[in-house]
């Protein structure tokens, strides 16, 4: 802990992710902790800090691995940083590394810590997948049996039907209803069309792809070399498209409502596996250590809704507190990044952004949040293009924006993303 | 009753408990006065009161086996004789315990426990060990050309099966607790915390028992099967001692004496009964223990000993703490020393190549080394991330500034090796050593590009890193004792036997390889076939001759450095001319199939008769053994000892153990100089000027040889 009375202030230092990966590719043999794993131990090597100098690791997954419920202590005890380091995990949805951000950040604000190493990551290759309710309490009786008869007669009880696998659920408890059919209502209720979807897609992946083309990832996204055999490094996200043209678009069946529906699977960004990492420090101790941070933290917020009513309208619940905590309005915001769970949720939450009515009935303020300048907004494409391994995709999005802010030599960048269970996460960076 | 070396202890239902614990030594080890005691602490076992026995230890380890001290030196056969006779008459006491007085003796083991501590422990009724890493059971004898002569040649395979204790005793190679467990060397294994008291509570059990039966599984168990069918009968037996005998000279060679009593000490206990055998294994020690091939094998050991404890410099330098080690280059050389500073050493390690498929080479290296070990020694899951995590690559200079010492591993080239200098201390801090593994680039010409040349060392590994026991550091007049010290201190943790050197043209290993493979390329020229060039070298004692070791290390590098040396040494190290033709006929060796040999899908066959065409050679003649041994080894020997003259070498110890464990110079003949004082340096030199006068400088006798040959001081003693 700092005895300095000076104001302290989170700065973020470097940031780092695999390249992302259609599940089932590339990295289907790895498990959400060696991507974790593999992010952190390049994090630590290449900014250079003293691994016993890093005070603890807020790390966090969607799908928990059962093996190791607390992935952020199990990085520590598998990787280069000393078993001293402390560590827990968060969840938050898609917002789940942004949850982590903000602990460390926390943490570091109230002088609890000097530096963080924050992130996230899913493995979606490699679902936990279950058994029935039945077959559960049979195995559990079982495994209570004292002797051999009493474990036969348990197991005698097993039905083909029990056997049947049980992979993690995606819909939302709550309402019962998938995410996809939430974006397809929310298409219709707010007009999105499929046209308007189709070409929010074709402009993500352009974005992305010139973002490679121009080296804007390089130092950012770490090369993957994959055991055992590491005959094949994985150096680029696998998942933007050249070919991504309105007309190929077009041919594509709607996935959820595949009657009515406009919702695609180009149009949603796809199950990914990947992991990402920052590393925060408090602004004097990275300045006493020569480090030059990219950005620094300026405010953040959570905000929640109903999730009856449009599920992922977090963004726009979320980004008016940040920007009143920043004491800012949208204009002063020179970049914003927001997470892109389907091009309809994304292309409605700009609506709502705009929308005098939507700020008067929703959030109980007389102005909209204010206009989305295309030219700031997700200028390097986003989950659509790039992947959403739901728990890297908020230090993945804070990394880039702070690189970009570095790049720039200055500005403001907000980070926003909705979640499950109608939740939206928002942060403020400057430089 | 209070003892020097024993702590003894009696429970009130008579259970005593013998704890080993030599006075004033941090290891227990079974010297002449604690064999003494041991007879006074058996009396006291004997007496009535006392109803169970436990033995164990109050140190870290059980007992490391007999203080070999004891029998190097002014040994003779008689007093090994009658020394080992006591013991036996001792360990036969502690046997009666159980066998005839009923009182169940428990060994309780944890920590070390070989040689002379396993024969103890085999004299208990039962053994039980702890699980802990550190606890080894074995009976090592014949790595210091010895056999066991406390009765294990005979108690050993009564217990575990002729098959398991001829692997044991003539593999030499020590088991852990679950193997131990596995071949019914002790009965259970128990947490360490709790192995004292397990071991008193099966002796208070095991009073007025019946000796416990083996269950019905290990009746039925394949190892059993194979101990009814093959060694209840002598036929069967016959051919288990053939099969031993025959993996003993395939590994041996047959230059081992010790091997080969250990096996014929077991077959007389076997046929003709313990006492016969007891009688052999004393009789076979006295005879080994005077043998050159012990006195060489003794010296080595000894000398590794003391390497363990030297620092590698002259000065009171502290080593530095090294936390983060990169490797350039993940080829063969650097996937090795990555491999190496992780698993053995610990440390994290970054590995740097041109490009990701590079990086990916290396870590694909690492990967294979430590899934071999982690099968080997029964390593979790989580241990082996642990160690894999620790390493990382890059094909940028990115994540190089926290490195406490860089070894770059890239290809031999002077030029190349002065631009990474100058990259690498763009990127590093100032105390980053740079350590170079070289072969035969001299390290003084490597800091020339250095701005800090005393950070500059070699590290000269041996191929393949993870299996070679040796590490050369070289250190040049400007290194900083520090920077020696600290890599001396890493290559141990490495878990290698670290020597230092002076800097100078091939060091010590390579530059004895120049004229020894000249020499094996000159008895071409003048006729010799490969195979009888090679023949004779291995059965001198090299694991393979010098024309194969050519093939292996490839033709093209032997030639490179060949050039290197006869540029830095002139025309004492010029090699024939007719060698150039290997290179224009394309041969580079094992690594494209083309050499002296013939080689198919990787596997060696015979050699290839086209050599000699390649080499404008005409038909073979017949050179005598005799002859090309005298030549290939007095070349090798004459050189070494130039290095301890020139100052290359800082002792002649230094130099057998480089011989030895870095160019397989046959390790029962004790190192080069070890050799020298063997033969008596009068006749060494003797030998070289007639070879001198035959074939010129090339054989001319080092000055130091001709000095000791006058006043008969040896190199080693």
């Amino acid at each position: 802990m700092s005895p300095s009375k000076k104001a302290r202030r989170v700065a973020i230092i470097d940031g780092l992710r695999t390249p992302f990966a259609k599940s089932g590719s590339a990295f289907k043999n790895l498990s959400t902790l060696d991507l974790a794993s593999g992010v952190v131990a390049e994090l630590v090597a290449r900014s250079g800090i003293d691994a016993s100098t890093v005070d603890r690791v807020v790390y966090g997954a969607v799908i928990a691995d059962v093996s190791a419920p607390n992935i952020a202590r199990e990085i520590v005890l598998a990787g280069p940083l000393p078993d001293s380091v402390d560590a827990y995990s968060v969840s938050r949805a898609c917002a789940t590394s942004t949850q982590s951000f903000v602990e460390g950040a926390q943490s570091i604000l109230l002088g609890e810590t000097d530096i963080v190493i924050v992130g996230g990551a899913d493995s979606l290759s490699r679902p936990p997948i279950t058994y029935s309710d039945r077959f559960i309490d049979i195995l559990m009786e079982a495994s209570a049996a004292r002797d051999l008869s009493s474990r036969v007669k348990a197991f005698s009880k097993t039905r083909p039907r029990d056997l049947a696998p049980k992979p993690p659920a995606i819909a939302e408890r709550s309402t019962g209803k998938t995410m996809g059919h939430c974006a397809e209502e929310m298409a219709r209720e707010n007009g999105i069309s499929r046209e308007a979807q189709d070409e929010f897609t074709v402009r993500s992946h352009a974005r992305t792809l010139d973002a490679w083309e121009s080296g804007i990832f390089d130092s950012e996204v770490m090369a993957y070399p994959i055991p055992p055999k590491f005959t094949e490094t994985i150096v680029r996200d696998t998942i933007p498209r050249s070919d991504t043209t309105m007309e190929k678009l077009a041919t594509l069946k709607p996935v959820f409502d595949r009657k009515y529906g406009s919702v695609t699977a180009a149009n949603s960004s796809p199950l990914t596996d990947g992991a990402s990492a920052l590393l925060l420090m408090d602004a004097s101790v990275a300045e006493a250590l020569g480090y030059e941070p990219k950005a620094y933290l300026r405010s953040y917020a959570f905000a929640a809704l109903d999730p009856n009513w449009q599920l992922l309208m977090g963004p726009a619940f979320a980004t008016p507190l940040a920007l009143d905590k920043a004491g800012m309005t949208l204009d002063d915001i020179d970049l914003i990044d927001m997470h892109e769970a389907f091009a309809a949720q994304v292309l409605s939450n700009v609506q709502a952004f705009a929308s005098d009515k939507f700020a008067q009935q929703r959030l109980g303020r007389k102005k909209a949040i204010g206009e989305i300048d295309d030219a700031k907004f997700n200028v390097y494409g986003g989950s659509i293009s790039i992947g959403h391994p739901f728990g890297a995709t908020g230090t993945r999005q804070i990394a880039t924006m702070a690189n970009e802010l570095d790049r720039r030599g200055g500005g403001t960048a907000l980070i926003t993303q909705c979640a499950a269970g109608g939740l939206g996460a928002a942060v403020v960076l400057e430089r | 009753m209070t003892y020097t070396n024993f702590r003894f202890e009696l429970s009130d239902e008579g259970v005593a408990t013998v704890l080993i614990d030599r006075v004033d030594a941090s290891m227990n080890t079974l010297g002449i006065d604690l064999i003494a005691e041991l007879a006074e602490v058996v009396e006291r076992l004997e007496q009535d009161d006392v109803k169970a026995v436990v033995i164990g230890s109050a140190k870290r380890d059980f007992l490391a086996g007999a203080d070999i001290r004891m029998f190097s030196g002014a040994v003779t056969a008689d007093t090994a004789i009658k020394g080992l006779q006591a013991i036996h008459a001792i360990f036969d006491r502690i046997e009666a315990l159980h066998l005839d007085a009923g009182k169940p003796v428990v060994a309780a083991i944890h920590g070390v426990c070989l040689g002379g501590g396993l024969e103890l422990a085999l004299t208990a009724s039962s053994r039980i060990c702890s699980a802990s890493p550190r606890t080894q059971l074995g009976q090592p004898e014949v790595q210091l050309g010895l056999i066991p002569a406390a009765g294990g040649t005979q108690r050993l395979p009564a217990l575990i099966g002729l098959a398991a204790g001829l692997e044991m005793i003539v593999g030499g190679k020590p088991v852990r607790s679950y193997k131990a467990k596995k071949l019914g060397l002790v009965d259970e294994v128990t947490p360490p915390e709790v192995l004292l008291e397990v071991a008193q509570k099966r002796a208070l059990a095991a009073i007025g028992a019946e000796a416990p039966e083996r269950g019905i599984a290990s009746k039925l168990s394949s190892d059993n099967l194979q101990r009814l069918a093959l060694e209840k009968n002598p036929a069967g037996r016959r051919l288990l001692f053939k099969k031993a005998y025959d993996v003993m000279m395939k590994q041996s060679g047959g230059h081992y004496p010790a091997p080969k009593r250990a096996i014929e000490a077991i077959r007389i206990g076997a046929e003709k009964g313990r006492a016969a055998g007891v009688a052999a294994e004393i009789r076979f020690f006295a005879e080994l223990v005077l043998t050159p091939e012990t006195a060489a094998l003794q010296s080595i050991f000894f000398a590794t000993q003391e390497l363990k404890s030297d620092k590698g410099i002259d000065s009171d330098a502290e080593p530095r703490e090294i936390s983060n080690v990169a490797v350039l280059g993940g080829g063969l050389m650097g996937g090795g020393i990555a491999a190496v500073s992780t698993l053995k050493a610990g440390k994290t390690v970054r590995i740097k190549e041109i490009d990701d498929a590079g990086v990916a080479r290396g870590l694909a290296y690492v990967n294979k080394v430590v899934t071999r070990q982690a099968k080997r020694r029964r390593m979790s899951s989580f241990e082996v991330d642990q160690i894999l995590n620790r390493v990382t690559g890059s094909s940028t200079w990115a994540g190089f500034a926290q490195t406490d010492i860089i070894i770059e591993a890239v290809f031999e080239d002077l030029d190349l090796k002065h631009s990474i200098i100058k990259e690498v201390e763009k990127v590093v801090g100032e105390n980053t050593i740079f350590a170079s593994n070289t072969s035969t680039l001299p390290i003084t010409a490597i800091a020339e590009a250095s701005g800090r040349p005393e950070l500059v060392v070699g590290m000269h590994y041996f191929s393949p890193v993870e299996k070679m026991p040796l590490l050369e550091v070289i250190t040049t007049d400007a290194t900083a004792d520090w920077v020696t010290a600290t890599a001396v201190k890493l290559g141990k943790e490495q878990g290698k036997t670290v020597i230092v050197v002076n800097d100078g043209t091939g060091f010590y290993t390579s530059r004895l390889l120049g004229p020894y493979l000249n020499e094996a390329a000159y008895l071409l020229e003048e006729g010799a076939s490969v195979e009888a060039i090679d023949e004779a070298v291995a059965d001198w004692g090299f694991p393979i001759g010098p024309l194969l070791l050519t093939d292996e290390v490839g033709i093209d590098v032997g030639a490179h450095v060949a050039t290197i040396l006869h540029a830095a040494f002139g025309d004492r190290m010029r090699g024939p001319d007719m060698m150039a033709g290997l290179i224009k006929d394309g041969r580079k060796g094992r690594k494209n199939g083309r050499g002296f040999y013939l080689y198919t899908d990787g596997k060696r066959g015979d050699v290839d008769e086209t050599v000699y065409d390649a080499l404008g050679l005409g038909p073979r003649v017949r050179v005598s053994e005799e002859e090309i041994q005298e030549r290939m080894s007095l070349v090798f020997i004459n050189e070494a000892t130039l290095c301890l003259q020139e100052g290359i070498l800082r002792s002649a110890r230094d130099g057998d153990i480089g011989a030895v464990f870095g160019l397989g110079y046959p390790p029962f003949r004790g190192g080069p100089f070890f050799t020298v004082d063997q033969m008596g340096a009068d006749v060494v030199v003797a030998k070289l000027e007639a070879l001198e006068a035959r074939f010129g400088e090339r054989f001319a006798p080092a000055q130091i040889l001709k000095d000791h040959a006058e006043t008969g001081k040896s190199f080693r003693k």
